[in-house]
């Protein structure tokens, strides 16, 4: 047997590695995106993503490089690790790892890469003390969303009876799906209904998104709810499952109702269903990050951002917005906008403590425990740990 | 009558250049440049001692399913339960992480051997349903493969929840000394579960060469009513071959929780079974080609996370670039089949192409024990 290819193939391998070189322009500034799911998800992975565009527009030089769907089932071969190691070599001196399911392993990579900044989304390491320093948390502040998600859910059910697909179980989505109902529960009552008879019932998939065969299927999950009655669902998954389904069902004629969820566009999958979408709007908090990593003046910090509340859809300036969709009626459209107007008092009163509106007491949680006296509002931070879900809702806390 | 050796290289190398042409056109297609896409891959596998570490990584438990497969593929098996098996492994490897409290030097073998035997557990149970009660294994195999996946769910956001509540995602992270160790920083790979993983190729290779077990494994394989008649143990090689399987299974399963994650994590096996089975279907039950084949894969898969970095290209390319290898060098294999059956004098090479397309049968042993 000839030799000569084995001897080829090990010279276009030299030729390769020597071709490798850093291809960083001195000026350019790179920053890395670590996602969950894909990057055309219509939900959580994609707003991450469109705040990368944004920075790019934005801040001349710079360069984003991502990593789409890095999760055991997608990417078996690779590990943040590694993902981080090519976002490295690619220069990239901020790396944003824009899941939960990220939270502890970024913490691990971090400390391999001391002179790399790596921002965790929606986790608290900082906020806990067990961060290395180079590693900072940020996360929007959804609650505000979710209540007028809820709201216009609570303004809008006929049958009283509303369904959310929340994702797996823990503190972040256990306040998320209490903000949905306690906007419900109130707008609900806006409307003429009382709000003890609501019906609010959640149903955990066990993932972010769906996983065949691992996680409960969304799309059964959500038929299933207006199956039993609901014609409202709100979603709270990463993915757009929910606004789907509903859009087939009313084109079988059904009078149902969706609200999205994370995606500024993603009423656009079902426009006739959609009341609405709160939605992550990364794009200047992430400029700021970068900036600050850039000219290095970048300090660790555990952030939680909200609305700006002069506009909540400003694309340069809210860090979590509200888009009012076409299926809510010209009424509906009205008291919502007057719910977040009032919102928008209260956050920027300054005689009132830092709080979310009606997290006020008296509230109890799932178990009878109470959460707030009557009148008290409930603490920031004990949103943010909440054990439970709030009583009222149907749906497991654990 | 033996090939001559150029031509039997050149079964390898147009199969191979056939699928990059193929995948070529693909990535012209989406207005990129094929030397570019290349290029990548290769950088992002073999750029530096930890990237070839990165491979190593994927290959060693890779490598081990593929070895694992290689023996039921003899035996006539389809073995789809690999994937479960590989899972089950994991939860045993991580049982013992959980639970037993001894200096690593103790530990570490202790939950190798419960992995291992968790994963033999599971593909006996597929060789029982088989022999026992007749279930295909396929059948068998893909619904194991549910069960252990979601038990796996289950204890993860159940009973082995982390103490803080609710994340679905993984156990707590097990201590230091229940995990296995990188033998350097330049190059993270483990050096107990490389050599077990070499152990293991030349092992399975020993037996199938030159033992007694090997021999009744093909007889079985090859025709399972006809090597009974002649007093071959069938339902014995049937359950030990999924046995010695599951055993490296469980082995491929521990690794993934013990070194490449530090926790045990829902789809933990990630697709590796059935990523073997393709490999194990490229090379026929040719057990030397299994772990080249695997080390192909594994560089390509490793190396697709630099193509996504740098050229934010969809890594599904990697799995395109595997697929079409797969499809034509089967496709060839079929094509020279014909080609040297047309031709008597060549007929006994052609007998063996033909083991790489239909090497697992569905016996009928379980109907004659």
């Amino acid at each position: 047997m000839s030799r000569k290819p084995l001897l080829s193939l090990a010279l276009v391998g030299v030729l390769l590695l020597t071709a490798v070189m850093p291809a960083v322009a001195q000026d350019e500034v790179v920053f890395g995106i670590v996602l969950v799911g894909p990057e055309n998800d219509r939900g959580w992975s994609q707003a991450h993503y469109e705040g990368g565009l944004y920075v790019e527009e934005n801040l001349p030089g710079s360069r984003m490089v991502f990593f789409p769907s890095l999760n055991p089932a997608d990417a078996p071969e690779t590990t943040l690790n590694d993902v981080v190691q090519n976002m490295v070599d690619e220069g990239a001196q901020i790396i944003f790892t824009a899941s939960d399911a990220f939270e502890e392993d970024t913490v691990a990579v971090a400390e391999s890469f001391p002179d790399v900044t790596f921002i965790n989304i929606s986790g608290d390491d900082v906020l806990a003390g067990e961060a290395p320093a180079n590693v900072g948390n940020m996360m929007g502040q959804m609650e505000w969303g979710k209540l007028i998600a809820g709201c216009a859910a609570g303004l809008s059910t006929q049958t009283g009876n509303i369904g959310y697909l929340g994702p797996l179980i823990n503190g972040e989505t256990r306040r998320l799906a209490s903000s949905a109902y306690l906007g419900a529960r109130y707008c609900y009552g806006l409307n003429g209904g009382n709000p003890e008879e609501l019906n609010f019932t959640v149903t955990w998939i066990g993932f972010w998104f769906n996983i065949p065969g691992v996680t409960l299927d969304p799309t059964e999950e959500t038929n299933s709810f207006y199956d039993n009655g609901a014609d409202v669902v709100i979603s709270g998954i990463d993915t757009p499952e929910v606004i789907q389904i509903a859009a087939q069902r009313a084109g079988n004629g059904e009078a149902v109702l969706a609200l999205p969820y994370d995606f500024e566009g993603a009423c656009e999958l079902g426009p006739e269903v959609c009341l609405g979408v709160p939605y992550f709007h990364w794009g200047p908090s992430y400029l700021d990050m970068i900036g600050s990593v850039a000219d290095g003046t970048w300090e660790q910090s555990w952030d939680w951002l909200g609305p700006d509340w002069s506009d909540i859809n400003n694309p340069d300036t809210t860090n979590i917005g509200f888009r009012l969709g076409d299926a809510l009626s010209e009424e509906n459209a009205a008291t919502l906008n007057q719910f977040i107007a009032d919102l928008a008092a209260f956050a920027t009163n300054p005689f009132v403590p830092d709080a979310f509106a009606l997290w006020q007491g008296p509230l109890s949680l799932q178990d009878g425990t109470e959460l707030a006296a009557e009148g008290q509002l409930v603490d920031v931070l004990d949103v943010w740990y909440l054990p439970q879900l709030i009583q009222g809702m149907v749906g497991a806390s654990q | 009558m033996k090939q001559h050796p150029a031509l039997r290289v050149l079964y390898v190398i147009i199969p191979v250049l056939v699928s990059l042409a193929v995948t070529s056109a693909l990535v012209i297609a989406v207005g990129e440049s094929p030397f570019e896409v290349f290029e990548k891959l290769w950088e992002g596998a073999f750029r530096n001692t930890e990237s070839v570490a990165g491979v190593v990584n994927f290959w060693i438990p890779l490598a081990l399913a593929c070895m694992g497969l290689i023996i039921t593929f003899t035996a006539g098996l389809w073995n789809i339960g690999m994937e479960g098996q590989i899972m089950m492994g994991a939860l045993f490897a991580s049982w013992a992480a959980r639970t037993i409290q001894l200096p690593p030097e103790l530990l570490v073998p202790i939950e190798l051997i419960i992995a291992a035997l968790g994963g033999a557990f599971w593909g006996f149970v597929v060789g029982v349903l088989k022999t026992r009660f007749g279930v295909h294994e396929i059948f068998g195999g893909v619904g194991l493969n549910a069960l252990v996946s979601v038990y796996a769910i289950y204890l993860i956001s159940g009973p082995w929840r982390q103490p803080e509540g609710g994340n679905a995602q993984s156990t707590e992270p097990f201590p230091a000394n229940a995990l296995l160790n990188p033998m350097s920083d330049v190059f993270p790979v483990s050096l107990i579960a490389l050599l077990i993983t070499v152990a293991a190729i030349l092992v399975v290779i020993w037996i199938l060469r030159g033992t007694r077990w090997g021999l009744n494994l093909k007889a079985t394989g090859k025709n399972p009513r006809s090597a009974l008649l002649l007093g071959v143990p069938t339902t014995r090689s049937t359950l030990s071959a999924f046995m010695a399987c599951g055993l490296l299974a469980g082995l491929a399963g521990a690794y993934r929780v013990l070194f490449t994650y530090d926790s045990l994590r829902p789809n933990v096996s990630g697709g590796i079974g059935f990523l073997a089975l393709l490999v194990v279907l490229l090379v026929g039950i040719r057990p030397l080609w299994a772990p080249i084949i695997a080390f192909v894969f594994a560089a390509i898969l490793a190396g697709s996370t630099r193509l996504r970095v740098s050229l934010q290209l969809d890594s599904s390319l990697a799995g395109v670039l595997q697929g079409t290898l797969v499809l034509v060098v089967l496709l060839f294999n079929g094509l020279r089949q014909r080609l040297t059956e047309a031709r008597p004098a060549s007929a006994a090479p052609a007998a063996h192409t033909s083991s790489t397309v239909s090497a697992p049968t569905s016996g009928s042993e379980g109907a004659a024990s």
